[in-house]
């Protein structure tokens, strides 16, 4: 029975020495890739391309899921304002939804599960059919040449996707309420532009969204970068990058919600 | 070490982690010259081509590249010699991404400050070379497997270097294409003074092209020669290797329990 235990306690050691070694490298590497990304300012035709897969290719699904959401919104907004008799604010309700969490949260959901599992599985495949390897002994750098310009793709992306969301949320709001329900056109629009503040609700979500960026995209690469060289090992490491930047965004998101809207009246 | 020798080995051990691939190789490789690396599957052959290029660290002995020890070397020493250094993957390893055009034209871009008109036309002659000029703009998915390691091939001789690796160059080609690759290895040595490391299985093939031959086997160098020597010898490993018998001191199989015991059979029925 001791020896159990003592077998017990030692996985439990194993464990933890080994997720903090990993973070350890996986901060290092996030380092590394920053420290060389001088060739994708320097030759930034090398991040556009990229940004049309991650970015433009994410628009549809970013749209769509946007739309829907919005309306879902106006519906469940209105359902609950008219009992007060304030169904006019549904527009207030609706924008601030939207621009404070669902926008950066749900964008950056979405944009993991779609862009973010892709980074992760092509570099992945890099890895296992030796293209890394190749460009090593070609003397090229793979995290300069490869995994730098992917991450700032991402980075970039991410604000403009979630920026998308919101405004199609807002007009999927603006779709049932208005147009279905028939809430006052004029009413949804002031009370909206009155209750949003530039500074407190946009720029805080702005940050969200670029924190999210950061995180999501780091992951990403990084699962890819360290994938084991095998289908397998790749498909593991795309579901990885999904679930780890999934509970990244929303613990990240907590964190920043109560930081930024702490003293909120 | 003589001006000559472009790379030498000494003493080389390199193990994965408790498993001990190579012991002790000693290799001694000319300039201008082709030379074949033969060995049964999983004898440490790509291991050895990796050593070569630095892409892993030998646990003892060394292996110098152009007089520097190549782990020794700083990593941005490491990579100037790279740069003079090329590897032609086992499986091709061309850039999925990247259309042949460009996979060929990668390192030009990378490491030149070449125009775009003198890399087109540098990229259509080393396609050309290989016999694939009409494909330069397909991407690597759309080619067969003979054709993406010919393009590769054509991408690892895209700055002329001084050493170039073969690993198994020969595999999957019909025997027209093979011809034409052995040729074009052995005519590149002799017009650009470079030489050629070729991992092979192809006996014959090889042994027509290059110009000196070391069979390795269980870590070690078994036999070294001269094609003639080799084709002469009577050695019983050589002797095997090259004429592909079944009997004699290279066993086909992994090193394992005896298949009795593993097929867990009764003693009695073994
Ligand atoms: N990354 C690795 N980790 C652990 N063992 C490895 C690794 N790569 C290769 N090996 C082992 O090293 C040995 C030599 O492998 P290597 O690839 O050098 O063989 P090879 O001579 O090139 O064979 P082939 O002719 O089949 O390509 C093999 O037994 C293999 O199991
Ligand atoms: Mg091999």
């Amino acid at each position: 029975m001791p020896r159990r235990i003592v077998i017990g306690i030692r996985g439990v050691g194993h464990r933890v020495i080994d997720s903090i070694w990993r973070l350890g490298y996986a901060s290092r590497f996030f380092l590394l890739t920053l420290l060389k990304s001088g060739i994708s300012f320097r030759r930034f035709g090398l991040v556009i391309r990229e940004l049309y897969f991650t970015g433009v290719l994410s628009l549809i699904i970013i749209i769509v899921s946007g739309l829907f959401v919005g309306m879902v919104l106006g519906l469940q907004g209105y359902e609950t304002l008219q009992r007060f008799g304030a169904e006019s604010a549904v527009g207030t309700m609706v924008a601030l939804s939207l621009v404070r969490e669902l926008g950066p949260v749900v964008a950056a959901l979405l944009f993991a599960s779609r862009a973010g599992s892709a980074i992760t599985a092509e570099i992945g495949l890099m890895k296992a059919t030796d293209q890394l390897a190749a460009m090593e002994m070609m003397a090229v750098d793979p995290i300069a040449r490869v995994v730098a310009p992917r991450f700032w793709a991402g980075v970039i992306s991410m604000p403009f996707l979630a920026a998308m969301f919101s405004v199609v949320g807002v007009f999927g709001g603006y779709l049932v309420a208005v147009v279905l329900i028939g809430v006052d056109d004029g009413s949804f629009w002031s009370q909206m532009q009155n209750a949003v503040d530039f500074r407190y609700d946009i720029v805080n979500g702005v940050i969200k969204t670029c924190v999210f960026g950061v995180a999501v995209t780091a992951i990403a690469v990084f699962e890819g970068y360290d994938a084991s060289p095998t289908a397998e090992g790749v498909s593991g490491a795309t579901t990885r990058t999904v679930v780890t930047s999934s509970l990244a965004i929303l613990g990240l998101d907590f964190v920043l919600t109560s930081v930024m809207f702490r003293g909120m009246s | 070490m003589t001006p000559e020798t472009l790379v030498e080995i000494k003493g080389l051990n390199f193990s994965y982690g408790e498993r001990s691939i190579l012991k002790g190789v000693n290799m001694t490789m000319s300039r201008g010259k082709v030379i074949a690396i033969m060995g049964g599957s999983g004898s440490g052959k790509t291991t050895l081509l990796r050593l070569i290029g630095g892409a892993v660290r030998p646990s003892s002995g060394y292996v110098k590249v152009a007089g520097k020890v190549v782990h020794e070397l700083k990593r941005d020493e490491l990579f100037e010699m790279r740069r003079k250094m090329s590897m032609l993957f086992q499986f091709g390893a061309l850039f999925t991404d990247l259309s042949v055009f460009d996979n060929v034209a990668f390192q030009m871009r990378e490491h030149t400050d070449l125009p775009e008109s003198m890399i087109r036309d540098l990229v259509l002659m080393k396609l050309q070379a290989v016999g694939l000029r009409g494909v330069h703009n397909l991407m690597p998915a759309q080619l067969s497997g003979g054709m993406a390691r010919r393009v590769a091939l054509a991408r690892s001789i895209a700055l002329d270097p001084l050493l170039i690796m073969y690993d198994e160059p020969f595999t999957g080609l019909d025997p027209i294409s093979l011809t034409v690759i052995g040729n074009l290895i052995r005519r590149l040595t002799d017009a650009l003074g470079m030489t050629s490391i070729v991992v092979t299985h192809d006996v014959q093939e090889s042994l027509k092209i290059v110009d000196y031959v070391y069979f390795i086997s269980e870590g070690v160098i078994a036999a070294h020669g001269t094609p003639a020597e080799v084709r002469g010898s009577v050695a019983p490993f050589v002797h095997q290797f090259v004429h592909g018998e079944e009997d004699g001191p290279v066993s086909f199989h992994y090193p394992a329990e005896t298949y009795a015991s593993d097929l867990k059979l009764e003693k009695g029925f073994a």
